[in-house]
């Protein structure tokens, strides 16, 4: 590659001081995991992940996260399309109130929600006669899951959503399209590409999230335990190699989905520019 | 579709808002119903909880001796923080837009790792590091320093939480701008700091600004990744955060929301910034 002659100033210095940090903050300890997990023999691997409390964890880890997920993508939709279509009483609330997840700390997420859907509760206090109990359930890790991950879909839709021109669905009004036919057939395909990526960064967030469920969830061996919840277990318990072993399995499944979404995102994005 | 007096042909960024139909109401609905139960009425809670027993119950939580030290050190940790991750992320986003150089794909992937880390996976890789079995952690140990259940400790998980929120902020508005207004000042012979100084900080500073508070509210908040290295010795160790847990499990919970009022205010100051923010961004860059 030819060395082209830089105009502006401060390219050995930036760069110096970005590779600097990354490597001290971010890529060192991050490679302190992966040494740690690669040292973890065969057998060892096969003892940790056949423990049944670990493989508990994990499947109601990722059913939890996959059904948040999911409620975030149809919540995320309504929630963006009523802010990006419509004018009414409230709108520049409700818009600056969506962030609120990311701005307020997981522990008092956490927290708050799990007061507020206890048996007494306000909210769980209207939902006991109905037989339904939210918090110390799997029902409460998936709304705290919910809630941690919540403006994901919303911010990557909205601007799509602002953003499409009105002549496509006033062409398939006059070809004669219903209201539902214009929504399917017109509309959301054009935004699958930012709802999939938002619901993504929803699912792996609510992988790996912490501090908001382990308040809700009452912890429950084998029942309401979290991986992200065991990882801290194994800390305590100095077991160190099968935290690392564990988050190593936890990482690796985080980036593989965003890999695959930014792979469908490549796919994707010819049809969506023309 | 828009035409500028000019007659240019000017693509529209947002389509108008309409009145809603009756549809679009029920919509409306379901939507505001779902802000209220998962958004106000939590922050209604908290309010309600921490003055549940009176104000003066309230006083004494916040002026107890351990709370004011969970205060003292979240400050701390933030003001570490945040200066860190603005010099980090101004560096970093000047070269990935200023520049092109081999491996700036692979520097921006690296960038975003954070995000796909779990906090107490954060946490881990730190005590793997500092800790005394760990690389550093031994040696430093060594020298009488203590990295881990200590602040420097706290201090280093926050940076790695927050280090893409500046740079993220930061970069896709630097590209949009290019680099024509800093070449026509270093044509005009500016030396590298009234460049940055006069040229690139006015028009960044918006997004820099913005950046500043997504730090400050991730650094002050930040749980999981903390409840790892901190070790949470009570009056010493113990973020705001950490107190809310930790008042919690002592069943104290005028004490608990107390804190949560005093983190809630600051992710309301947050929210209320950010809105003002982007408010100035786009008047001060139309379209």
């Amino acid at each position: 590659m030819k060395r082209s002659h830089r105009v502006l100033p401060g390219f050995r210095l930036s760069l110096g001081l970005s590779v600097l940090y990354l490597s001290l903050i971010v890529l060192l300890p991050a490679t302190m995991l992966v040494w740690q997990a690669g040292q973890v023999s065969w057998p060892e691997l096969v003892f940790y992940f056949t423990d049944p409390r670990l493989l508990a964890s994990i499947r109601v880890t990722f059913f939890a996260a996959a059904c948040a997920a999911l409620c975030n993508a149809l919540l995320g939709l309504l929630l963006a399309w009523i802010l990006a279509r419509y004018d009414f009483p409230g709108r520049k609330l409700a818009d600056t109130l969506i962030d609120l997840p990311f701005a307020l700390p997981t522990a008092v997420a956490g927290l708050t929600l799990s007061t507020l859907f206890a048996q007494n509760g306000w909210i769980g206090k209207l939902l006991a006669p109905l037989g339904i109990e939210v918090s110390f359930t799997i029902t409460g890790i998936i709304l705290a899951m919910t809630f941690t991950s919540l403006p994901f879909v919303v911010r990557s839709l909205q601007p799509v959503i602002e953003d499409l021109s009105p002549e496509y669905e006033e062409a398939a009004e006059c070809l004669g399209a219903t209201r539902t036919q214009i929504f399917f057939r017109v509309i959301l395909p054009t935004l699958i590409p930012a709802l999939s990526m938002g619901t993504a960064l929803a699912l792996v967030r609510s992988l790996g999230e912490f501090g908001a469920v382990i308040f809700i969830a009452g912890n429950k061996p084998f029942a309401t335990e979290v991986v992200s919840l065991m990882i801290y277990t194994y800390i305590g318990e100095y077991a160190y190699e099968a935290a690392a072993a564990v988050a190593f399995f936890l990482l690796s499944v985080s980036l593989l989905i965003l890999l695959i979404v930014q792979l469908l995102q490549w796919r994707f994005r010819p049809r969506a520019n023309t | 579709m828009a035409f500028s007096p000019e007659g240019e042909y000017v693509r529209q960024t947002r389509s108008p808002l309409r009145r809603p139909t009756a549809a679009g109401w029920l919509l409306i609905g379901c939507g505001l119903f779902f802000v209220l139960m998962l958004l106000v009425l939590p922050l209604v809670l908290i309010v309600s909880a921490a003055f549940a027993s009176g104000w003066r119950l309230f006083t004494d939580n916040l002026l107890d001796a351990d709370m004011l030290a969970a205060i003292r050190l979240t400050i701390w940790v933030a003001l570490l923080t945040v200066p860190m991750n603005l010099i980090f992320g101004t560096a970093i986003a000047w070269c990935v837009t200023r520049f092109s150089f081999p491996g700036k794909k692979l520097l921006l992937a690296f960038l975003d790792t954070p995000y796909a880390i779990s906090p107490v996976v954060a946490g881990l890789c730190y005590l793997l590091l500092y800790g005394n079995q760990g690389w550093l952690g031994g040696w430093l140990d060594e020298r009488g320093i203590q990295v881990m259940f200590a602040w420097p400790g706290i201090v280093l998980v926050t940076m790695f939480v927050t280090s893409p929120y500046v740079a993220r902020e930061l970069i896709p508005l630097m590209q949009a701008q290019g680099s024509q207004e800093e070449e026509a000042g270093v044509l005009l012979g500016a030396n590298a700091w009234t460049l940055f100084r006069r040229i690139t900080l006015p028009n960044i500073q918006w997004a820099l600004l913005y950046g500043t508070v997504l730090t400050t509210a991730r650094a002050v908040g930040e749980f999981g990744s903390v409840a790892v290295v901190s070790g949470s010795i009570r009056g010493q160790t113990n973020t705001l955060s950490l107190q809310v847990q930790l008042l919690q499990q002592d069943y104290n919970s005028v004490g608990a929301f107390t804190a949560s009022l005093l983190l809630a205010c600051i992710a309301l100051l947050t929210l209320f910034l950010k809105t003002l923010l982007e408010y100035r961004q786009a008047k001060n860059s139309p379209p």
